[in-house]
């Protein structure tokens, strides 16, 4: 094609003299790719020497076959399913809301959402246990208004996990959904209703399948990062709950078993590595069709 | 769909789409401005006017899209103006198509079906019947961005009539196709419409394509119904100035009646030309008035051949149309006229700077109300 030719000569006229060419590229990628490989692929690979230290699989074995280790597995898994669940219930209805709402709407309902991100982790959980604790705010109001007689515990147990995580993760699920439907072309949703669609339908057949991408793409990445949740759990789980991240750290921190820690680490990359494959081909399945 | 005659429907059986008095606003911007319609049974009318008339307005107040400030809407024996659009029942062809893209072709058109609460082996039946009917039988398994723009359209056209609709919304739907396609896309259009003895309302910005359309069309500017009558009428005499301008190649020039007499009318336009009219409306003597000469009136007179017009003057620009030229002639007076003739190989294509005499008779000169 002449005319893609023409766009791409002038893109390359447009470069730093080094980057032209067939080379060019691959300088650009050179920095980043030495950045992670030093910083990030060298410290991994080490982390996964040190457990299989000693040629043995054993903390492995150990990691898989102790029951202990097991539960504490299936535990992160349930809390990161909850977390995400509860992530994309509330997610879905904000993204829909920002997707039709006027632009200042949007802008201002956009704020609210980042604010979790600008602020320190450590702040909102600490202010989440000030909100849930045993004298917290929510019970003294709950308590003052009659509608409990005794405390409920809110937090040191799952609810409080789960309400810390789905707080911070939640913008990870907003946004690939509502980048989604601000993609939906407004006229399909006219012409499916137009054609005799009750609202209910035009949701289940046309909206609903037209965002799933976003919900694929939003599940993934507030389901890994679920997984491998520290401070959130740590705080508002106050010892009872025990997630992946927990476990590794005191292995190290208590116990100093070095190569039991990686090998934990180890098993939960393999395991956000494949739900990212996993939700990935379901994701591309969902696009194309 | 099911009768499977074909018939030619002319606009004789009664108003399918009456609408009254419709009024819409936003905010303060008053779209449209009190709309008075009748869409008969059978018939294509074609809404024509430029963007920003109230047009595509109108167009989705009929589909239900939009409600209407004031005025009503009826189909048939029914008052639909408050209706939902899923309980109107109108087929409707977005500008964009608005195919479903995760759905294939079956699916897209099997949706309206689906929606009735159709049985599989009837929808089934009905879908092929209609993809049958577009041209695309086979096309069945494919997905929206599988096809080309004109396959969409047809799919887009037999999702609109699969369900047997007494009317069918066209909404620009030509325009993002290529000359060629567009014009096939027209004829097959009206093909479908007739076949099917469907009522068509189609809204369009391009004149010529309402002109090859419709059976009416209803000239719209600023929100307002300018004129509505035949291709012909619309064509040959328009009833105003927006409408003489906006349909077809004119020129349309300023003028003042300065006699009137036995039917017919002398202007002078500006720069001393005289223009004798010969028309049913005559407007009294003094008034100001819009002087109309389409480009296909005038012909070259020879020596000593006279018309009730004449005017001299040189070609200035010549443009080939393949099957027609045109000539822009700056007359003596000081005005152009454009003039379009049928391009024959044995006629001499004029060459720039060319005297020529041109000549046209009072009957194909048509006069609208300046203001």
């Amino acid at each position: 094609m002449p005319a893609s030719a023409q766009i791409a000569e002038r893109r390359q006229s447009r470069m730093i003299p080094v980057l032209r060419g067939e080379q060019g590229p691959v300088m650009v990628g050179l920095l980043p790719v030495a950045f992670l490989g030093l910083l990030f692929l060298l410290p991994v690979l080490r982390l996964f020497l040190l457990s299989v230290e000693g040629g043995t699989l054993a903390h492995f074995d150990k990691a898989i076959t102790s029951d202990l280790y097991l539960t504490v597995f299936i535990e992160t898994f349930r809390i990161a399913a909850i977390v995400t669940c509860c992530s994309l219930l509330m997610a879905y209805p904000v993204a829909y809301v920002l997707s039709t709402a006027s632009p200042r709407w949007v802008l201002i309902g956009l704020v609210f959402l980042m604010l979790p991100f600008w602020t320190s982790i450590l702040v909102r959980t600490y202010a989440w246990m000030i909100l849930l604790g045993r004298n917290g705010v929510l019970n003294q109001a709950l308590l003052g208004a009659g509608v409990i007689k005794q405390p409920v515990a809110l937090i040191f147990n799952t609810t409080g996990v789960v309400i810390g995580m789905v707080h911070v993760l939640l913008p990870y699920m907003v946004f690939p959904i509502y980048s989604a439907m601000l993609r939906v072309n407004r006229d399909l949703l006219l012409a499916a209703e137009g054609l005799g669609a009750s609202g209910w339908s035009v949701f289940r057949r046309i909206f609903l399948p037209l965002t799933m991408p976003g919900v694929i793409a939003g599940t993934a990445l507030v389901f890994i990062l679920s997984l491998g949740f520290y401070i959130t759990p740590a705080l508002l789980g106050g010892g009872k709950v025990i997630m992946i991240a927990v476990l590794i750290e005191q292995q190290v921190r208590q116990f100093l078993e070095w190569g039991f820690a990686a090998a934990l680490s180890c098993l939960l990359l393999v395991i956000a590595v494949l739900f990212y494959v996993l939700l990935n081909r379901l994701g591309r399945r969902e696009t194309i069709a | 769909m099911n009768d499977a005659t074909p018939h030619v429907v002319t606009a004789a059986r009664g108003p399918l789409l009456s609408l009254s008095s419709i009024v819409k606003r936003y905010d303060a911007v008053l779209a449209v401005a009190g709309i008075d319609l009748s869409v008969q049974d059978g018939e294509i009318l074609t809404i024509l006017g430029p963007s920003g008339s109230g047009k595509t307005t109108l167009l989705k107040m009929v589909a239900g899209f939009e409600q209407s400030d004031e005025g009503y809407i009826r189909l048939g024996e029914r008052d639909i103006t408050d209706a939902t659009p899923a309980s109107r029942g109108i087929g409707m062809v977005f500008q964009n198509y608005a195919l479903f893209p995760h759905m294939p072709v079956a699916e897209n058109v099997a949706f309206p079906l689906e929606m009735r609460r159709m049985g599989q082996a009837q929808i089934k039946d009905r879908v092929a019947k209609a993809l049958a009917l577009v041209g695309l039988a086979g096309y069945e398994n494919r997905y929206p961005r599988q096809l080309s723009g004109g396959q969409q359209q047809r799919v887009a056209l037999a999702r609109a009539v699969v369900f047997e609709p007494p009317l069918l919304l066209l909404d620009e739907p030509f325009g993002a196709l290529d000359r060629k396609l567009r014009e096939q896309m027209q004829l097959e259009v009206k093909r479908l419409q007739r076949q099917l003895g469907i009522t068509a309302l189609f809204v369009t910005h391009d004149q010529e394509e309402a002109l090859v359309l419709s059976d009416r069309i209803a000239v719209m500017n600023l929100g307002r119904i300018e004129q509505i009558g035949t291709p012909f009428e619309i064509y040959a005499q328009p009833v105003n100035r927006f409408v003489a301008d906006f349909i077809g190649e004119s020129n349309l020039y300023r003028g003042n009646v300065s006699a009137v007499a036995q039917g017919r009318m002398t202007a002078e336009i500006e720069g001393g030309l005289m223009v004798t009219a010969q028309t049913a409306t005559l407007y009294p003597v003094g008034s100001t008035v819009g002087i109309l000469v389409r480009p296909e009136a005038p012909r070259t007179l020879g020596d000593g051949e006279t018309a009730d017009n004449v005017a001299s003057g040189s070609v200035t620009e010549v443009v080939y149309l393949g099957d027609a030229i045109k000539y822009v002639v700056a007359l003596d007076g000081g005005h152009d006229m454009t003039v379009r003739w049928p391009y024959r190989p044995s006629t001499e294509t004029l060459q720039i700077g060319t005297r020529l005499r041109l000549g046209w008779s009072a009957d194909l000169v048509h006069v609208v109300g300046w203001d």
